[in-house]
């Protein structure tokens, strides 16, 4: 759906926000874009959708060029930014009303009723913007850029600094668009966000592509396991013997926590039960743990630098 | 051709209009009436008539246009300025319209709110002083060309704008002298030679000349000049409005 190459972005003080970048979005996917602040993320999005111009490189959106068929390209996109930019004066119709215009596409009422509805905005409708709270004028956004019809959603940081109700609704919201068939770009600070909802992940630092994987690929090929047994008498030190297996004991000396790796042949679970028992050392209880989207993506940012 | 977005921003700027009615009409009526009383009634009454036209009537045309060039550049640039100034021009910027119609949408309204103000003073004018119009064309047509002028310009001045002292510094410290020592409230061929040689340097001069000759047929430089001056200043603001669009200039980073 989005083909980006070669893309770099030189910002006039000569700060390079993207390095030679190439992505490939599909149709129909919810793609999360993961990376620190300063990684290029939003410099990416604005490029794509025409707010800032590219220094070199090739974006094609749906077989267009986005310079030379620009009226294809962002006809097909919706931006959801992320500032909280908002007509303060206007009313949250006018100002849906305002954006599918903006965007070639003809009045519709029905239309911008079912998106205000599907938002919960729809009793706000008269209100202007600067009477509403921050969470609503994200929903205000999220309903400019879907009124005129997207194929295409970009969605920069789009739970930031909303409370937890609202951020679930507009995951229901997002997973709706999803499965309309539209193409759900997001950026995000809460991994949380990109676990729950993305088909693929991207992580980008130092305006360089670092890796994109299919989550549940990324999760399972960088994901570690860890095994945390609780003993029934502190250690002050991990025994001799048991140094092939890299444990981990807690500071009260009561926990022992092993990682393994779930692609290997053996996780080594067996033989470490068994060097235990040799040693004497027994436990009460044991508990398993995945590390998270989070976990990994703090790994990959880390190791980058 | 977008029609639909040219539609969107001119109906959206002249929403803008009505919701602040009070600043954009009322208020540049109110001033323009008040000079009325002032230079019109109680100083012009001493002042003898100025080729022939009395000096309430005379000065008509000048405060017509005083009042159109400010509003044009004021809505205008505040126009543009503002979705600058609070983010909301992203959306304008990553939307399928061409700069044509940007500038269609935002300068055709700003040209409007020009106009509607330009007949609402004339109109107002009338209740004050005879009035006569000899060329109402010629008259149609200098109140167009400057009011889409002026609102070029407006666009030039928001764009270029960073801060809001910078928006209205030019206004105050290059238009508002210009109109006045532009023959808004005097004919130029009143001051000693010196000065009306200098004030043919000032591009005002020719806008107010060629709209007071469509009333009176009185004017400081020939029509054909004043209509030529006009239209340079048109075709010079456009060229930088391209300008801005093909380079981002302010507006794409």
């Amino acid at each position: 759906m989005i083909s980006i190459k070669g893309l770099t972005k030189t910002y006039a003080g000569g700060f390079h926000a993207l390095r030679s970048v190439d992505l490939e979005i599909r149709r129909g996917e919810i793609f999360a874009l993961l990376g620190p602040n300063g990684a290029g993320k939003t410099t990416l999005i604005n490029v794509v959708c025409g707010i800032a111009n590219a220094t070199s490189g090739d974006i094609v959106v749906d077989g267009y060029d986005i310079d030379a068929d620009y009226r294809q390209t962002r006809s097909k996109i919706g931006l959801v930014p992320q500032e909280m930019a908002s007509e303060s004066f206007e009313t949250v119709w006018n100002t849906c009303r305002f954006s599918r215009g903006l965007f070639g596409k003809p009045a519709n009422a029905k239309h911008i009723e079912k998106v205000l509805k599907s938002l919960s905005l729809w009793d706000k409708k008269d209100t202007i913007s600067m009477e509403l709270s921050g969470g609503m004028k994200r929903r205000v956004l999220i309903a400019k850029a879907l009124s005129h019809e997207p194929d295409i959603l970009f969605l920069d940081e789009p739970t930031a600094g909303v409370d937890v109700e609202l951020r679930q609704d507009m995951w229901n919201v997002v997973a709706g668009l999803s499965k309309e068939g539209v193409t759900v770009i997001l950026t995000t600070h809460y991994i949380e966000e990109a676990e729950q909802l993305a088909d693929r992940v991207g992580v980008i630092n130092h305006g360089e592509i670092i890796l994109v994987e299919r989550k549940e690929k990324l999760m399972r090929d960088l994901g570690k396991k860890q095994l945390v047994l609780h003993l029934q008498e502190p250690l002050t030190e991990v025994p001799a013997q048991l140094a092939n297996y890299h444990l981990e004991l807690s500071d009260d000396g009561r926990g022992l926590t092993y990682s393994y790796d779930t692609k290997q042949n053996s996780t080594g679970i067996t033989a470490l039960l068994g060097e235990l028992r040799s040693a004497d050392i027994h436990f009460n209880d044991l508990e398993t743990s995945q590390s998270s989207l989070e976990d990994i993506f703090v790994d990959l940012v880390h190791t980058d630098r | 051709m977008n029609f639909h977005a040219v539609k969107a921003i001119y109906r959206y700027e002249m929403a803008r209009m009505f919701r602040t009615v009070v600043q954009s009409i009322v208020a540049p009526v109110l001033s323009t009436s008040l000079y009325f009383v002032i230079f019109g009634a109680a100083i012009g009454s001493r002042i003898t008539e100025i080729d022939g036209v009395s000096y309430g009537s005379f000065i008509v045309p000048g405060l017509i246009m005083l009042s159109i060039m400010t509003e044009s550049i004021s809505n205008s640039s505040f126009a543009i300025y503002f979705p600058k100034f609070t983010g909301t021009i992203y959306e304008v910027l990553s939307a399928p319209v061409s700069y044509g119609e940007v500038v269609l949408g935002y300068v055709g309204a700003a040209t409007s709110k020009s106009l509607i103000i330009g007949m609402i003073i004339l109109t107002t004018a009338s209740f004050f002083v005879d009035i006569e119009i000899a060329h109402p064309l010629v008259m149609i047509t200098f109140l167009l060309l400057t009011c889409v002028s002026f609102c070029l310009f407006g666009f030039i001045l928001g764009v270029w704008a960073t801060g809001w002292e910078k928006l209205t510094i030019v206004p105050i410290l290059v238009i508002m002298p210009l109109t006045f020592l532009g023959g808004t409230f005097y004919s130029i061929s009143m001051l000693p030679p010196v000065w009306q040689t200098i004030s043919l340097f000032n591009p005002v001069v020719y806008l107010i000349s060629g709209f007071r000759w469509s009333f009176y047929e009185n004017a400081d430089v020939s029509v054909g000049l004043s209509l030529g001056i006009t239209v340079g200043f048109l075709i010079f603001c456009l060229l930088i409005v391209r300008w801005i669009f093909k380079t981002g200039y302010r507006l794409r980073s």
